[in-house]
């Protein structure tokens, strides 16, 4: 069974944001990591593997080089090979990733694609089903559990106020929700054996892609950063006048009683 | 001679830390408190295969080598000194058997020991024998093909649960130093037992007990190297393991920093938070240069061990590195993890705040694996030579 799994390198979930003097988001010293849903998606695709007896992981990125980091902690996890495409210094939004990702794919066997349902910096859920949609599959988002058999896939996924069990002919892309899977860490062996593992990196034109066929169609146009918060209140006296005082003032200045 | 993080290392510290900060930092307060061993963070430690670091592919281990259990370590010992223990006690206890044991010896043992399936310990002090190798009262002596060991060892970490110790014992009292052997001993021969279990100021949930032979046989071809040789070998092993406890104290002492930083930006007093004073600045600025300052000698002493037959280094440079990188880095994890109560205030005295435990482990570092008494005169004697 041959998986893929597409992964994005994400600022760290504990990274402190700024904005560079341009408005547009500081990139310099931040630490990044593997986006945590799409960690889940390499760990199902491990246990799919496991599970199977036989296949061969492949996980995708697009990204610069020190994406590199993240596609070697998945083959640090256990994943097979990696491809990362380089894109070099030009903008992208979802249409364009996911246009090369289709691209890359649809040039490789596969039976089945995971990745993260979002990823954690611009949240934008987008990039999966797009994949799906230019490759002609189905696609299912947000799933908790996942089975495979018989040329199918039940997955269930969370929908308002529960879940539902879908079942998919496969190939087709799902996303992976929290709660997924508990992801392993990279024993030491599978951090020796990274190294070692092929990763092919290519450039937009191995792709097949010229820059114009993945012009970004949407254009960030200002970034800003929560209002910092402001310090809370204290309303001093005796208990009854001080409660009276703290209704009072959920009423008339917060208005939320 | 310089030396660098390889890209497999800096990912193994990544991975540890998150592994130390997501399963062992939940766990550390109560394993100080109730004095337990920790037996599910050494399966998980098993599992990932951080107990093979420092044994080669050959034998089973990932051949990653001596700065990649420095690293190993400290990334533990930022969260639980006692979690870091159990990397560092396995590291010396197969010590011996990796730098001297025969080939059988080495197949035989070290698997295990790399894959966690059997814990290891290291047992040469006894009570009137510590600093002073040579008052090693602890006898063997030959019958047919086996050794009888009788004697008493004390304050040995993992003494209750290993599976493998290699014992120090003496073949030919007369001769002190020269008259030490090093055995391996399986916890199932007879006339081996456990004694009292110790009560520590720090790295509590460690096994530190006293081991008693009463006539405990050992197969002859269980001598690690040559009769004789023993203090030789105890020696070796000590230059090797050195580091990694400089690696747990400089763990210890950065975990201590990082919490009275993160504090000391919190913490409001006279209207501003603590870390805008600079009675509170200059202690920061003073404690991080130390632990930085420490972490470099302890991976330059690290490098230069694991390279030094390759680069021709002198035996004698082997010790001094090794008793400089634990001296230096202990002695900076004890001032900082009380500079780190001091930040804390009253705070930093109470149990529920991690400090006052990060000092009592600091403690330790300064004394085991050698006092750092005994580290300056080994550093003494290898400059002075």
């Amino acid at each position: 069974m041959k998986i893929l799994v597409c992964l994005k390198q994400t600022f760290d979930t504990e990274a402190k944001i700024v904005l560079d003097e341009n408005g547009k988001i500081e990139r310099q010293g931040v630490s990044l990591i593997m986006n945590p849903y799409d960690e889940f998606a390499v760990e199902e695709a491990l246990r799919l593997k496991e599970n199977q007896g036989e296949g061969e992981v492949t996980v995708i990125s697009v990204g610069g080089q020190q994406t590199q980091d993240a596609l070697r902690q998945a083959l640090a996890m256990g994943a097979d090979k990696a491809v990362l495409v380089d894109p070099g210094d030009v903008e992208l939004d979802e249409y364009s990733t996911a246009t090369i990702l289709a691209k890359v794919i649809s040039g490789m066997e596969y039976d089945i694609i995971l990745g993260g349902f979002r990823a954690i910096d611009d949240g934008s859920a987008q990039v999966a089903g797009r994949v799906a949609e230019i490759l002609n599959i189905p696609v299912v988002n947000m799933i908790t559990k996942l089975e495979v058999a018989d040329g199918k896939a039940v997955a269930t996924r969370e929908i308002e106020g529960g879940s539902e069990v879908v079942e998919v002919p496969l190939p087709a892309v799902l996303t992976a929700q929290k709660g997924l899977n508990e992801p392993r860490y990279p024993s030491m062996k599978g951090i020796m054996k990274a190294k070692k593992k092929p990763m092919q990196k290519m450039t937009l034109a191995d792709v097949g892609l010229e820059e114009g066929q993945i012009a970004p169609k949407v254009k960030a146009i200002s970034f800003s950063l929560p209002e910092p918060r402001k310090a809370g209140k204290i309303i001093p006296g005796e208990p009854a006048e001080a409660a009276r005082e703290l209704a009072r003032l959920l009423r008339e200045e917060a208005k939320v009683v | 001679m310089s030396y660098q993080l390889t890209e497999e290392q800096e990912m193994l510290r990544q991975t540890v830390q998150r592994l130390a900060e997501e399963k062992v930092a939940p766990r550390a307060a109560e394993i100080d408190e109730k004095d337990e061993y920790p037996w599910d963070l050494k399966e998980m430690i098993a599992e990932q295969g951080l107990l093979g670091a420092g044994i080669p592919e050959g034998y089973g281990g990932t051949g990653a080598g001596l700065a990649s259990v420095c690293l190993i370590v400290e990334e533990i010992a930022k969260v639980s000194a006692s979690a870091s223990l159990i990397v560092a006690a396995q590291e010396l206890g197969m010590m011996p058997i990796l730098l001297c044991g025969s080939e059988e010896q080495k197949q035989k043992y070290l698997p295990g020991i790399a894959d966690g399936d059997k814990i290891a310990a290291f047992a040469l002090t006894e009570p009137n024998a510590g600093s002073d190798a040579g008052s090693v009262k602890t006898r063997a002596v030959r019958e047919g093909d086996k050794y009888l060991l009788s004697g008493q060892k004390c304050f040995i970490t993992n003494g209750s649960i290993a599976d493998v110790f290699t014992v120090f014992a003496t073949t030919d009292p007369k001769s002190g130093l020269k008259g030490l052997s090093a055995f391996i001993v399986e916890k199932n021969y007879p006339g081996l037992s456990v004694g009292k279990r110790e009560h520590k100021m720090g790295i509590r949930g460690s096994e530190t007990t006293e081991i008693i032979f009463d006539n405990c046989p050992v197969p002859a071809e269980n001598l690690v190297g040559e009769e004789g040789q023993g203090f030789k070998i105890a020696m070796m092993t000590l230059d090797c393991t050195r580091p990694v406890i400089g690696a747990q104290a400089v763990g210890i002492a950065q975990g201590a920093l990082d919490y009275a930083i993160n504090y000391a930006k919190q913490r409001v007093q006279f209207g501003k938070p603590i870390a805008s004073f600079q009675g509170i600045q200059f202690m920061l600025a003073d404690m991080a240069t130390k632990v930085e300052a420490a972490r470099q000698l302890v991976y330059k002493a690290a490098f230069l061990i694991e390279n030094a037959q390759k680069n021709n280094v002198p035996a004698r440079e082997v010790s001094r590195f090794s008793s400089m990188a634990k001296l230096f880095a202990s002695d900076v994890a004890m001032q900082v993890t009380v500079d780190a109560v001091q930040v804390l205030g009253g705070y930093g005295y109470m149990k529920e705040y991690p400090l006052e435990r990060m000092m009592r482990d600091a403690k330790i570092t300064q004394i085991y694996e050698g006092t750092n008494q005994i580290q300056r005169v080994v550093i003494a004697k290898n400059l002075l030579d």
